[in-house]
């Protein structure tokens, strides 16, 4: 579909309205079954065994005393895998290599870090696989572990992965190393830029692993069955990925696979990865029954999806009356144990809010003996947009701008081109900026030891492939059916563009979200690109159901289709016929379905998209907060989010993810960070000593939605979920700077950091 | 080891369990009883998904002995809604979108119906720091706790 947006015209009545979500009866009553909710009769429990050690060649595993264990039914290893040999396939600005996704499922030749499964057990009780677990006998040669971005860079690193050479742009490396790729985006002339520039603000940002703290542990259910077919339930981002990557990394035929993705308790990105489902699937094949997996919580924490700690150092030049000319950025980021940080976004997102003529960008990635990280929120671009939008503020400061004022003066518009390359489209930066300096929080008072902060930043949101089949009941209501995994209220999104297109009440569509064989594949619920790419896919199918529905009309009444119009739920006649006057020229949906069989039989129409492209969405998010200068605790005091939505469909959610996306981005500036001890071991793998924001932490999170309609979609929607995550970083710590004076460069600003700081500063 | 029979209530009725000393409350509701609406979160109880009632007070039930449930009785989200009716804060839960995933949903509502059962009329911030044992990843508690306060307007205006 290529229509252009038609919001400027258009009156919506479902659309932006804030019905209550189709499945929100079944979440408050108990009733929605999620990841760890399925059984099937003759379950097995299938767990994990984990290393003990951060960085130790295999030398041998006997599993013999472990099979011998009461009621245990399958013990594997990596040999119960085919190796697949570890190569890395780009794609975009990231990439996969399947050898790595199976090592990490099950560790081949070395444990990586410390937590790193190498074997796993399915047997008829729990407790009865871990004591298996537990009598598994291997023979490791401890490694020393390299456990951060300069002990990994250091001229006598251990290297993890042998015959590792630096790929990609960038400065040469020699030998075997631990950088496994290098990125550059470069323009203009940097020498040339910088002696333009009258200031020059440098430093040197650190950020820690963090962990995308959904609340429920990663699960699934899996019957490989007599014939070789494999059912699947899991709490996944995406069903068809589970269906690929299983396949793939038990050497099975995808086509025996059926996956039902269940309701999923968040994801954030670390629910795209597989990590039971394969492990799952051998050993219920090897044990003839089906095989049940869950996760604690600490292995959550050890063994799935943390997001990349980061050293950066960035240096930015301005001209006097705050033109931004040159900058330069050196971005290292912890892939954890397998090459595929999200360095590369960061790198794409760092600066692109800016006009910058002169620039260099270099972005490596560095494997570490941590866990393999995986996508979360945005990935990479928080994490940029933390040092970046820090000395955006330390330029306003010694300029004496305003903070805002400045960046208005050099935020990127349409046309201008992003660091990678692609000119933006229509954005809603400049007025998201306008927006937040018109909030009243931008102008209230502060008392002592309070400081106001203020940030900005965006995601490229993503397009990928989604299908939709609408089907008209029988009693004209609708069924909608995507393959996407319904994580913050899409269902709901879904019905209201099939409503919309309709003209009938949203509460007359019911949306489901299919298994991988009832519906047409859809790429991961992930990228922000579900309401944007699936949702057009939604409008696309619902208007050829329309067309359907003006045919049957047409028949009905026995005139030309042109005759007959789609207005409001209704099918009208525009030419004026004879026939027709029984039914006043209008027949209701409802009349319609009623005859459907009579005339053509059931309707129902899908439709598929492949958008290349997104339209970006652009955040700025204000922070007031309070230092105490005796404990160093901060207190956020006042935050608010301004986004563009392009158009929001359920404001509902919408504000929900600027909420949500905020309160985990101040959890990252404030308190949350792996916690490592000197043989690489998570010291905090809890949610007690891991601590996320809980509600007494958090001040109400006031939003503002700028709706400026993104050419790529029928109503103008942009992708509204991951931007949210991106400004929070900066914008607590500009807060902190505000309020104390001092400049924050290292997260978390947790309170013994910032009584340390507020000491030296004395 | 022989297991240890359990004559409990459960949301108001009758129930009798087998479980081994070592099963907590939540393994045994979610396992052995089918209720699965109780969600498991941590298991150390940190969390509060899996928040149930038992003798009136509001616990983790994953840090509860099935055992201990004996001659007690134990009010779970299964039991919230009054037969076909949804209770002010189920209600307005799903009136602000207090919900984005769901998980820590029944959790939340099991604790704010305690809260709101011992204090009618809470102030924002008790109902933050009451239901601080509660975590929500999604929703930044902004409109879970609208929910709660609105909840508790709902219930002093048309009492029972």
């Amino acid at each position: 579909m290529s229509a252009a947006p038609d919001t400027s015209e258009r009156k919506f009545k479902q659309i932006g309205s804030r019905p209550i979500r189709h499945d929100g009866l079944d979440k408050v009553t108990g009733r929605a079954r999620f990841g760890a909710d399925f059984t099937l009769p003759g379950a097995l429990q299938g767990v994990f065994v984990r290393s003990p050690h951060a960085h130790a060649k295999i030398l041998s595993i006997d599993t013999s005393k472990a099979e011998k264990v009461p009621g245990v039914k399958a013990v594997i290893t990596a040999e119960d895998l085919p190796e697949l040999p570890m190569s890395w396939v780009s794609q975009g600005p990231a990439g996969i290599d399947v050898g790595a996704n199976q090592r990490v499922i099950l560790a081949r030749e070395k444990v990586l870090y410390h937590g790193h499964a190498f074997a796993a057990v399915a047997a008829t009780t729990r407790e009865a696989a871990i004591e298996a677990g537990e009598l598994i006998e291997v023979e490791w040669e401890v490694l020393s572990p390299v456990l951060s971005i300069d002990a990994a860079l250091a001229a006598d690193a251990p290297i993890l992965h042998e015959g590792q050479m630096t790929e990609g742009a960038g400065p040469p490396v020699e030998g075997d190393t631990n950088i496994t790729n290098q990125i550059v985006f470069e323009g203009g002339d940097l020498d040339a830029g910088f002696a333009e520039a009258d200031l020059v603000v440098e430093g040197v940002f650190e950020t820690e692993m963090v962990h995308q703290g959904y609340i429920e542990p990663h699960a699934c259910l899996v019957n490989a069955r007599e014939d070789d077919t494999v059912e699947i339930w899991c709490a996944t981002q995406g069903a068809f990925g589970v269906k690929g990557e299983v396949a793939t990394l038990t050497g099975s035929d995808p086509q025996t696979i059926k996956v039902t993705p269940t309701e999923i308790g968040g994801g954030f990105g670390g629910k795209v990865p597989v990590y039971l489902e394969p492990a799952a699937t051998i050993l219920s094949g090897k044990a003839g029954r089906p095989v049940k997996m869950t996760m604690t919580r600490e292995e959550v924490f050890r063994g799935t999806g943390p997001t990349s700690g980061s050293k950066m150092w960035v240096k930015l030049g301005a001209k006097s009356d705050g033109t931004l000319v040159a900058a330069e950025c050196r971005l290292d980021f912890e892939a954890g144990c397998f090459r595929g940080s999200p360095v590369g976004a960061a790198c794409m997102t760092i600066l692109s809010p800016y006009t910058v003529p002169n620039f260099r960008i270099l972005g490596r990635d560095i494997v570490v003996n941590k866990p393999r990280v995986a996508a979360y929120r945005a990935p990479g671009a928080p994490i940029g947009s933390f040092a970046a939008e820090s000395l955006i503020d330390e330029l306003a400061k010694k300029l004496g701008r305003d903070p805002i004022d400045l960046r208005l003066q050099n935020a990127i518009e349409e046309g201008g081109r992003a660091k990678y390359g692609p000119p933006f489209g229509p954005i809603g930066f400049k007025q998201a900026l306008e927006a937040a300096k018109a909030h009243p929080q931008y102008k209230a008072p502060l008392g002592e030891n309070q400081g106001r902060g203020v940030a900005a930043g965006f995601w490229f949101n993503a397009g990928m492939q989604s299908s939709a089949t609408v089907s008209v009941s029988q009693d004209g209501s609708a069924v909608v059916r995507t393959g996407n995994p319904d994580i913050g209220g899409s269902r709901a999104s879904m019905a209201l563009m099939c409503a919309e297109e309709l003209g009938i009440d949203v509460t007359r569509v019911r949306p489901m979200v299919g298994d991988t064989d009832s519906v047409g594949y859809c790429d991961v619920t992930g990228g922000s690109r579900v309401t944007y790419a699936t949702g057009m896919a939604v409008i696309d199918a619902t208007r050829q159901v329309i067309d359907h529905l003006r045919a049957r009309a047409a028949t009905i009444w026995n005139v030309e289709l042109d005759s007959v119009e789609w207005q409001d739920g209704n099918a009208v006649a525009v030419n004026g016929s004879a026939d027709i006057s029984a039914d006043k020229g209008s027949l209701s949906l409802e009349e319609i379905a009623r005859k459907m069989g009579a005339t053509g039989g059931p309707i129902v129409a899908s439709a598929s998209v492949s958008p290349p492209a997104a339209g970006p969405s652009f955040g700025v998010h204000l922070c007031d907060l309070e230092v105490d200068p005796e404990t160093g605790v901060t207190r956020v005091l006042r935050y608010t989010v301004v986004q563009d939505a392009g158009k929001a469909i359920h404001p509902t959610f919408v504000e929900g993810q600027y909420q949500g996306g905020a309160a985990q981005g101040i959890g990252w500036a404030l308190n949350e960070a792996y916690l490592w001890d000197d043989d690489g071991k998570v010291e905090n793998a809890s949610f007690l000593d891991y601590r996320l924001p809980v509600a007494s932490d958090l001040p109400m999170i006031d939003t503002v939605i700028v709706e400026v309609p993104n050419p790529l979609h029928p109503y103008g929607v942009r992708g509204v979920g991951e931007t949210p995550i991106v400004p929070p970083l900066a914008t607590v710590a500009n807060a902190m700077c505000a309020a104390t004076g001092v400049r924050f460069y290292a997260l978390p600003m947790s309170p013994p950091v910032v009584l340390e700081a507020l000491e030296n500063a004395d | 080891m022989a297991k240890i029979r359990v004559e409990t209530t459960i949301n108001g009725d009758a129930a009798e369990f087998l479980c081994a000393g070592h099963q907590s409350l939540l393994e045994v509701l979610r396992d052995d009883l089918g209720m699965t609406g109780t969600k498991e979160g941590c298991t150390t109880g940190d969390c509060g998904a899996c928040s149930v009632v038992v003798d009136g007070r509001l616990v983790p039930s994953c840090l509860v002995l099935a055992a201990e449930a004996e001659g007690r009785t134990v009010d779970t989200i299964e039991g919230v809604a009054d037969g076909q009716k949804l209770t002010a804060v189920q209600q307005q839960f799903l009136e602000h979108g207090a919900l984005q995933c769901g998980i820590c949903t029944p959790g939340f509502i099991v604790a704010a119906e305690k809260l709101l059962e011992k204090n009618p009329d809470p102030t924002e911030e008790e109902a933050r720091y009451y239901l601080a044992g509660n975590l929500c990843r999604c929703t930044g508690y902004d409109k879970i706790i609208r929910a709660v306060l609105d909840a508790a307007a709902v219930m002093r205006e048309e009492p029972a």
